[in-house]
């Protein structure tokens, strides 16, 4: 794209002594003329990301800048907004107690699903990545549960996690070990949620699959000759090679995982929140209050913390990704 | 020497072997839901409650897939789905590969810090906007129409407008430039020259938007009231209602709505996995 225009440059400054009048030929466009051609660059350029520019502001900018305002209102979609100052956010960290039973379990669940689902999706690609027969066949086996999602999988999931003709507690009964009642455990009721999202890890391993083809095999060879072992060879070459999919899949996961809400909203019954709340999930909390309620100004007040809390989190792994995100190009760590 | 050449080998043979069953332990794992899904959806009430619970259902009771069917206007529900799938996936791939070409073909003023917001949209958790889209939606008389569902496809999503993109910097520029030599403007490019060689990237956008849509349950609970509206997902959820705990009507319907998406998978697995190559080698 650049090409063109430094070639109109170079050949306008040629030429800036004779006056050039031939129009067969573009390359003597002057400058007024060329900045011309850039505009109608930039014309075609906004009119192509049209569609996104209106879709950034009418869906994402307008509503984030619109539920801030809300946020400080007691607005219920009926009545007039009246401002309440900071009532809302006065209320969810003071009042609401169960604001903090939700922020406590949507913590928790991020805690465990996202260094687990990480560390099992790498584990996953470090087998499949191997020149074997049937690999493939394993591949598309293990990447399956990634696609399966919705209602329908959230009541096979009810139906696995069954307490007593569960297929969970029946294996488990196999090892002679009593399983908890899960759903309808407040203890067991996340950890059970935490194993389901384990079951897609599939979806993950296909980012760290593609990476680890892609490392040279020259640096596995050399490794060897130095008489590198398959544990060290993982950890100085694979794992440097690809922390920045870590890091990519740790940041939009804590970010996924943070939103959890439709497992919750079908698993306890329309929003309920499962066996002491331990399945109420933040932003169960805050559809809740939302749409059974209509409390808006409080919904969006809690929008708006979500929006905060999450922005630090991805602000500091981007922080500390300086100390163990290897990049290629750039100096070590 | 010839000693620890052999040694090595009966190592990477044992070591083969047990990554195989690694390998197939971890199938078994993944695949014993699926296979409990279709079981019990072909077993009597009184084989579910049994204990302990079969792995083979007794008799093959397919009219429980019959008997779900009837029970609730799946087949309205189906075509909903299908409508509000397709639409939205034509919506989908069209506008993400015309941003797209945007941001990877057009130089203009602004791009480099628009495409940045365009990547930063995706750290915005979507349920922030959710409220004031929802009342914005309301206000505009959308609600209890697939207007919500549908439109937002056609202004494009950060992840395949970035996906489209890094696919559409391989194609060579020589081309574009010879096609503006020829006097060719953009849209034209975009349509005659880029379009047709993105296919598997838009195979791809296509796939994963009508996987989403298929899976959707967020979208049509906040917007549709009217159970005639309803997609499959929502209707499931309301159909659970109905049957409560009768697991095997539960699990043909289930299977049922899954069917789709596990035969798009089967048909098409080769461009979900072109998607997350062509995400996977990117530095954040």
């Amino acid at each position: 794209m650049s090409g063109i225009k430094e070639h109109n440059v170079a050949i306008s400054t040629t030429q800036r002594k004779s006056v050039h009048k031939s129009k067969s030929s573009d390359w003597t466009v002057r400058k007024p003329k060329m900045s011309k051609l850039s505009l109608k660059e930039n014309i075609w350029g906004y009119i192509f990301i049209a569609p996104w520019i209106i879709g950034f502001l009418g869906l994402t900018l307008g509503p984030l800048l619109f539920s801030l305002v809300t946020s400080f209102t007691d607005y219920n979609v009926t009545s007039q907004m009246n401002f309440t100052g900071f009532d809302n956010y006065k209320r969810m960290f003071t009042v609401d107690p169960l604001f903090w039973t939700s922020l406590y379990n949507t913590v928790y669940f991020v805690v465990f699903s996202v260094p687990l689902t990480t560390a099992g999706a790498v584990i996953v690609a470090m087998l499949l990545n191997q020149k074997m027969k049937g690999i493939k066949v394993f591949r598309t086996i293990y990447y399956l549960p990634a696609v399966l999602s919705g209602v329908a999988v959230y009541f096979l999931w009810m139906q696995l996690l069954s307490p007593s003709t569960g297929l969970v507690n029946t294996v488990l009964a196999w090892f002679g070990i009593d399983g908890p009642a899960w759903l309808f455990e407040p203890e067991w009721t996340k950890p059970a949620l935490v194993m389901m999202k384990m079951w897609s890890v599939g979806g993950g391993m296909l980012l760290y699959l593609a990476v680890m083809q892609g490392v040279p095999k020259a640096m596995y060879e050399a490794a060897e000759l130095d008489g590198a072992g398959s544990i060290r060879k993982f950890f100085h070459i694979t794992l440097p090679m690809i922390t920045p999919i870590i890091f990519f899949d740790m940041v939009t996961s804590t970010i996924g995982a943070f939103q959890i809400f439709q497992e919750a909203y079908v698993m306890t019954d329309s929003g309920e929140g499962g066996p002491s709340n331990s399945l109420l999930f933040y932003n169960l909390h805050m559809w809740n209050n939302a749409f059974e309620i209509f409390n808006m100004g409080y919904a969006s007040a809690m929008a708006w913390v979500l929006f905060i809390i999450v922005m630090i989190l991805t602000f500091l792994h981007f922080k500390f990704s300086k100390k163990w995100v290897y990049y290629e190009s750039g100096d070590h760590k | 020497m010839s000693n620890s050449v052999i040694g090595s080998k009966k190592k990477r043979m044992t070591k083969k072997t047990l990554i195989y069953l690694i390998l197939i332990g971890g199938s078994l794992i993944i695949l014993s839901p699926v296979w409990w899904m279709i079981a019990t959806s072909l077993k009597t009430p009184q084989e579910i409650a049994q204990y302990p619970p079969s792995f083979w259902p007794d008799s093959f009771r397919f009219s429980n897939y019959l008997e779900t069917w009837q029970t609730a206007p799946f087949t309205r529900w189906t075509l909903n789905t299908l409508l509000i799938s397709a639409l939205s996936t034509i919506g989908s791939v069209l506008a993400n590969a015309f941003i797209a070409y945007g941001f990877a073909v057009i130089k203009f003023k602004g791009r480099n810090l628009l495409f940045g917001i365009v990547m930063a949209t995706m750290l915005i958790p979507g349920f922030v906007t959710l409220v004031p889209q929802y009342i914005i939606f309301a206000k505009i008389g959308w609600v209890n129409t697939y207007l919500p569902l549908i439109v937002p496809s056609f202004l494009g999503s950060a992840f395949f407008i970035f996906l489209i993109r890094q696919f559409m910097r391989t194609i060579p520029k020589d081309m574009v430039e010879a096609a503006k030599m020829d006097g060719a403007n953009h849209f034209q490019i975009w349509w005659q020259i880029i379009l047709p060689q993105i296919k598997p990237a838009l195979i791809t956008v296509a796939i994963f938007s009508f996987n989403g849509s298929w899976n959707d349950l967020l979208g049509p609970l906040l917007y549709l009231n009217d159970e005639n509206l309803y997609t499959l997902q929502i209707g499931l959820q309301t159909f659970k209602g109905t049957v409560s705990t009768q697991w095997n009507y539960l699990m043909a319907m289930s299977t049922t709505v899954l069917l789709p998406i596990i035969l798009l998978f089967f048909y098409f697995q080769r461009y979900f996995i072109e998607g997350s190559n062509l995400t996977g080698g990117q530095k954040f």
